[in-house]
């Protein structure tokens, strides 16, 4: 399965976008960051379902537990979930232009935090400030130039 | 949006998607419950805390590096400035300490025992900042972790006050919970009146929330808050936050009260580690019961009625919180003078026999009575009553001063 999927540049983006998710910034900053992480996973659920699909999205999902997460696994399923069915759908979201592409991304980033409020709520460690939702819409305007880094290999080609 | 039928399924090898987020589903909820319910996963997470500790690190160099290079440029001059100051806060710092020496010594004496208290800190061990508390989740990591002998539930200082408690404990990283997180739950005493009551954090880095004090309860913006020393985690004493805001609307059951930390939470990069030592009489009751659930802290430390059951099981009701042998001492003779113990002997009633005692009537404690129904019987409003109402034996109420610090 190695061949024609890029797994080892998965992995390696996957890697340096949890870094960037768990940078120190300053406040602001701190607030608008979108998480780099999940655009990734969701860039690779739909250009290479195969090779990561929902296993990346549920490991990705638990690093984030690990590192900002009150309960081991919240974000693990809420991140699984988002994959599957970006995974399932990868077909027409690929063909999709870019600013629609944008939105879908949108959409699914909120199904995502919506997912993580009612984990968070249900587990006892609700997080009730308006900001948790500002990420969102950072990542849905910062997807068009992520999708565009992640995918270079395979434009040129 | 474009999730509509789903059409294209990549049924290339091994089970079909629908099925492995099924699989991955059901392991996440398995993961939640036993790491939300039984803490189970406490090795697991120990374990991946310290997997995870080199990336933060690694990740939180740069901002390190940069701190670096501002300390190391600093000029002559400021370096002469700040060293001016400090010792100018140094000679302060000893005279103050001068004068607590004396105060420690008295405090001893009035408690019957022989000698001052030690310090109810035993060791303190200075702590860095790994990674800053987000906006949104206030904890942060810091750098020591179970290797430097740090346990969960400890309490987290700064020069200023109380910071935090550690929630998460790795082998060389801990995460630290800070007093403003809104899962966050410090008992405090107002200490103009004593009034006991709960601060939680308001969520928004830098305030308090006092949600549980009746309308009428007497506070005031400028009020210090500090531990009252319940729930075992912060010994009692240390300062927390100031009062800033109350609002008491005469409609409204409880008041709203928001309070400032006298911590830096939001800017501090150096922090303390405390260990309080066990038999002092103002260190939290044992860490052994209650670091498990900060909300509900524990069950048996609920605020006591203190004076009555004692006098006639002196023995078995002293030993949990280990008080000094003095006081121990004091307690035995006071199990003997029992007839003179009505006073103490009436728990939530001890005021009424203290105001019974005083023949002309004049109850000045009487405004501490509006704490009452905040926290139910308070033994500290039971206390200042029941020490001039006895006058002969002064031994039983030292006694129940330490028992309730």
């Amino acid at each position: 399965m190695s061949s024609g999927e890029p797994t080892g540049r998965m992995l390696i983006s996957a890697f340096i976008a949890l870094l960037l998710t768990v940078v120190p910034l300053p406040y602001w900053l701190e607030i608008a960051r979108p998480s780099f992480l999940i655009l990734a996973v969701l860039h690779w659920s739909i250009f290479a379902p195969r090779a990561g699909g929902i296993g990346l999205g549920w490991f990705s999902g638990l690093l984030l537990d690990v590192f900002q997460g009150p309960v081991l696994g919240a974000h693990a399923l809420a991140l699984a979930a988002v994959t599957y069915v970006f995974c399932r759908e990868h077909q027409k979201i690929r063909s999709k232009p870019g600013f629609q592409q944008s939105l879908i991304v949108l959409a699914g980033l909120a199904a995502y935090e919506v997912l993580l409020f009612f984990i968070d709520g249900y587990s006892g460690h609700p997080i009730t400030s308006p900001l948790r939702w500002v990420h969102i819409l950072s990542g849905a305007i910062f997807w068009a130039p992520a999708t565009a880094i992640l995918g270079y290999r395979e434009r040129r080609s | 949006m474009a999730f509509g039928t789903g059409g294209s399924r990549s049924q290339g090898r091994g089970p079909s998607p629908g099925f492995r987020f099924t699989l991955y589903a059901v392991l996440s909820f398995v993961v939640m419950f036993l790491d939300q319910r039984h803490g189970w996963l406490e090795h697991v997470r120990y374990v991946l805390q310290g997997a995870t500790y080199p990336i933060q690190l690694a990740v939180s160099s740069p901002a390190s590096a940069w701190k670096w290079l501002q300390e190391v440029s600093e000029t002559r001059d400021a370096l002469r400035a700040e060293n001016a100051r400090l010792r100018d806060q140094d000679r302060l710092l000893a005279l103050r300490s001068m004068r607590y020496e004396a105060l420690a010594r008295e405090n001893g004496e009035l408690r019957g025992l022989r000698d001052a208290l030690p310090p109810v800190a035993e060791r303190w061990l200075a702590a860095e900042l790994v990674v800053q508390p987000s906006p949104l989740r206030q904890r942060f990591l810091i750098n020591r972790g179970s290797t430097n002998g740090v346990f969960k539930g400890q309490a987290v200082l700064d020069d200023k006050g109380i910071i935090g408690q550690t929630t998460h404990v790795g082998p060389f990283s801990a995460e630290v919970i800070l007093i403003t997180d809104p899962e966050h739950a410090i008992p405090v005493q107002i200490e103009r009146t004593g009034l006991r009551t709960i601060a939680l954090g308001a969520g928004d880095t830098t305030s308090l929330a006092l949600p549980y004090l009746p309308g009428n309860a007497d506070v005031k913006a400028g009020d210090m808050l500090m531990t009252s020393g319940l729930g075992g985690v912060f010994p009692a004493g240390y300062p927390v936050a100031r009062v800033t805001e109350v609002h008491g609307d005469a409609v409204q059951p409880l008041a709203q009260v928001r309070a400032i930390p006298f911590a830096a939470v939001d800017t501090d990069t150096e922090l303390m580690l405390v260990w309080f030592r066990d038999d002092h009489p103002a260190s939290p009751t044992p860490a052994s019961t209650a670091t498990g659930d900060l909300r509900t802290g524990n069950s048996k430390l609920q605020p006591q009625a203190a004076p009555p059951p004692r006098p006639k099981t002196p023995a078995p009701e002293t030993s949990p919180t280990a008080p000094p042998p003095a006081g121990t001492g004091a307690r035995n003779p006071e199990a003997s003078s029992g007839t003179v113990n009505p006073a103490a002997a009436a728990p939530s009633k001890s005021r009424a026999p203290a105001a019974v005692k005083r023949p002309d009537g004049s109850t000045p404690v009487a405004p501490a009575n509006s704490k009452d129904s905040v926290s139910g019987d308070n033994p500290r409003a039971a206390t200042p009553p029941s020490n001039p109402a006895p006058p002969v034996t002064p031994e039983p109420s030292p006694d129940a001063t330490p028992r309730n610090p």
